[in-house]
């Protein structure tokens, strides 16, 4: 067996020849069931979206075939371990994050986390010790943690069990790795990685380096992100010298995650995989490619920032993934969501996100260079016919919180619906967010404060979609009693 | 022996042209390029199985694209023109002489070495002094030009394909940045006949007019494209298209065999059910 097999695949190939009479769940039949789906989904889908069984091996105790799957995934990241994840990235954050903290542990992480790394600490009870991140005064957006921040938290904190790092940001940013990795097991703490945005680090050149790399614990891999699996696909990856048992994170994961994992999901991890393994050079190559090349054109067009690896300053912002096409918009007066609007209402294109001053085209395997043409053509279209005076433009993307109770004990505490504009002094039980990216402006047990709601509004009245909230046009928000 | 070529104009309409041989078939880093010889039409050129142009008809098109908007604009003396690799566009603006420079866009290289070899009828004035050939893709090129040029000619294969990006907004908004102020945008503007094509004329036709204060559609009679009725778009800024000097055209004293000064106006009273289709276009 080697990096050329994709075991899950080969044996879901081997069942479709056998011809086997299903008379056991899903209960579609190979698609028989489900004309009109069957010939939405394809034939080819359906026969092979299957249950659990000897031949094709079980996620929650696998003996053969997504054993071997998982095995040749973790030779491939220069991992100890790799679960596959059908529960998306989340599910793989959440699950390292259980697998080291218990109730009232402490965890020292970035504000700036995603929402699945704060549910993480509602599920266990863990107390967060934040490390604001860096601020860029020209963008607004929140970087990477320096390590001298970093090491006082650890210092503050020696009880703390671990140290939660994004490689990288949704931006792009990465914090110095190996170095936050030597400081905190020199303490005695784990380091968890989420790098939804980091998967190609394991397979390009000249790209930022790879948590199992840097010697981290665990990493949170977005397979289906950068990595061309399917939605909802993910990894966890436990590094080599990482003091945990294999047994007590499946045992962990098998928590929350279903017993009926969809082999869709799992065939298209080992085929990525096997794709990134056996060509990921080259693949990870031509994305860069890409995103320089559109990062040139951009420039070109003026008022656009395309920013890059011109930022990295050695400390919070310690690298820059290039394969992020990262745009900042304020300078033509218009906000990144209005942009993101715009590329989709007047030019047919849907990036991945914009936010107040920034939008991120998402770069992959999968673009052609014509449709690289068509995005920098309606860039230059929007600023032509769009652009205005930018006075009176919110400049900044990120609030540092201040931070009242837990996590959990907010989510679970009494609480109080009260309008938004009310709510200014009071502890917050909810979340307020833009989505995406996805990082709360507000995490449950943070002070509300005007900032915030200026901020809300201001995102708002932009067109950005604010998540989090009970009420689902956050007229209202839930806070503590 | 009987050889046809075949063109499906809708999954159940299909054209057929009888063949006496294949001269070429190619593919480039593109589409696949063919040209045969028939007893009807002469020689013809396909991309991806579509036909271009016929020996027999092609000046149709090839008159229509190029003196609707030199009659209204004689003084343009900057041209660009993307597409046309088989030629016939330039061959027909190379005749004014108050042209002094004309850039051609054509992505493809290939098919305008196969124009050259086996279609010298519309290839022959591609080696005229005042063109410049640029391979390279149309949107691509047009964006790094401003205020350029006093006509823009896109003679584009259809939305599916490499000319889909010729038929976004991006791509009319970038040539309108390209034009001068009497400039002028004349485009393939595909058949109002059949759904799919007519889709496809909503669609240019409703992105342009959110950019041009002007435009308009005039017609054409192809017998070898889809339905035999075809599309022309006509966009400004500044000039309308029925407000044009006949006599000065007239003077010039080139002699066409589809296009006169009196066609020129009749092209553009389009029927009922083409005027509702650009009304009504989303």
């Amino acid at each position: 067996m080697n990096q050329n097999n994709a075991p899950i695949y080969e044996a879901l190939l081997k069942y479709r020849e056998e011809r086997i009479v299903p008379f056991d769940v899903p209960g579609h039949k190979h698609g028989k069931g489900n004309p009109e789906l069957t010939e939405f989904l394809g034939k080819t889908c359906m026969e092979v979206d299957v249950n659990s069984m000897k031949p094709l091996d079980n996620l929650i105790h696998p003996v053969s075939v997504i054993k071997d799957a998982e095995t040749l995934a973790a030779e491939a990241f220069g991992a100890a371990h790799c679960f596959f994840m059908v529960g998306g990235t989340t599910s793989a954050v959440q699950s390292m994050v259980l697998s080291v903290c218990k109730a009232g542990d402490k965890i020292i992480m970035p504000r700036n986390v995603h929402r699945s790394a704060i549910n993480a600490l509602i599920l266990s009870g863990a107390v967060p010790v934040y490390v604001n991140p860096g601020v860029n005064e020209r963008l607004g957006i929140p970087l990477g943690m320096s390590v001298r921040d970093v090491e006082e938290a650890i210092k503050a904190h020696p009880d703390a069990k671990a140290v939660l790092v994004n490689n990288p940001t949704y931006y792009g940013i990465c914090s110095n790795l190996r170095s936050i990795v030597r400081i905190a097991h020199a303490n005695g703490m784990m380091v968890l990685a989420d790098e939804a945005h980091g998967t190609h680090f394991y397979f390009g050149e000249n790209t930022p380096l790879s948590a199992m790399a840097a010697g981290a614990d665990f990493a949170a891999v977005s397979m289906h992100k950068s990595g061309g699996s399917l939605t909802q696909s993910s990894f966890l990856l436990v590094g080599e010298n990482a003091k945990v048992s294999e047994g007590h994170v499946r045992a962990v994961i098998n928590i929350t995650q279903t017993t009926s994992a969809s082999y869709l999901l799992l065939s298209s991890l080992d085929i990525s995989r096997r794709n990134l393994a056996v060509d990921g050079k080259r693949i990870v190559g031509k994305i860069l490619e890409n995103a320089d090349y559109a990062r040139g054109e951009i420039a070109k067009i003026g008022g656009y920032y395309a920013f890059g690896d011109e930022l990295v300053n050695g400390d919070d912002i310690y690298d820059f993934d290039m394969t992020k096409l990262s745009v900042h918009t304020r300078d033509i007066g218009l906000a990144g969501i209005e942009v993101y609007d715009k590329l989709r209402d007047n030019y047919d294109i849907q990036i991945e996100f914009g936010d107040i001053g920034n939008i991120l085209a998402y770069i992959s395997a999968g673009d052609m260079w014509k449709d690289i043409e068509r995005l920098v053509a309606s860039l230059a279209e929007i600023k032509r016919r769009f652009s205005k005076d930018k006075s009176g433009m919110l400049d900044h993307e990120y609030i540092n919180p201040q931070v009242v109770l837990t996590p959990q004990a907010a989510f679970y505490g009494e609480q109080v619906s009260l309008p938004i504009e009310e709510s200014v002094g009071r502890v917050s039980g909810e979340f307020i967010m833009c989505y995406p990216p996805g990082i709360p402006i507000v995490a449950p047990g943070e002070l509300i404060t005007k900032d915030i709601l200026d901020y809300v509004r201001y995102s708002k009245e932009r067109g950005c979609s604010m998540t989090g909230t009970e009420d689902m046009n956050m007229e209202r928000i839930k806070v503590l009693k | 022996m009987e050889l046809w070529y075949s063109e499906m104009h809708t999954k159940d309409v299909k054209m057929s042209i009888r063949v006496d041989k294949q001269l070429y078939s190619g593919k480039s880093e593109f589409q696949r390029i063919d040209v045969f010889e028939s007893p009807e039409f002469g020689r013809f050129l396909t991309l991806d199985g579509i036909m271009m142009l016929t020996e027999k008809d092609e000046f149709i098109y090839h008159e229509m694209i190029t003196h609707v908007p030199m009659a209204v604009n004689p003084d343009a003396e900057n041209v660009l023109v993307i597409g046309a690799g088989d030629g016939g566009t330039i061959r027909e603006l190379t005749r004014y002489d108050n042209i002094r420079h004309i850039d051609m866009v054509e992505i493809d290289e290939q098919v305008v070495e196969v124009s050259r070899r086996f279609l010298p009828q519309t290839a022959c004035r591609l080696d005229d002094t005042r063109v410049t050939i640029n391979y390279d893709d149309g949107l691509r090129f047009v964006r790094r030009k401003h205020n350029d040029y006093d006509l823009i000619i896109v003679d584009s294969t259809d939305p599916f394909g490499p000319g889909e990006g010729l038929f976004t907004s991006e791509f009319y908004g970038n040539c309108f940045d390209a034009l001068t102020e009497n400039g002028i945008l004349v485009n393939q503007h595909e058949s109002p006949y059949y759904s799919d094509d007519a889709k496809a004329m909503q669609r240019a036709h409703k992105r342009i007019k959110e950019l041009f204060p002007i435009c308009g559609v005039y017609q054409a009679h192809i017998p070898t494209y889809p339905s035999g009725h075809w599309l022309f778009g006509f966009a400004s800024k500044a000039v309308h298209p029925l407000d044009f000097d006949a006599e000065r055209w007239n003077a010039l004293g080139l002699e066409t065999k589809y296009y006169n000064t009196e066609l020129h106006k009749g092209s553009f009273a389009i029927p009922n059910y083409v005027k509702e289709l650009l009304e009504n276009a989303m």
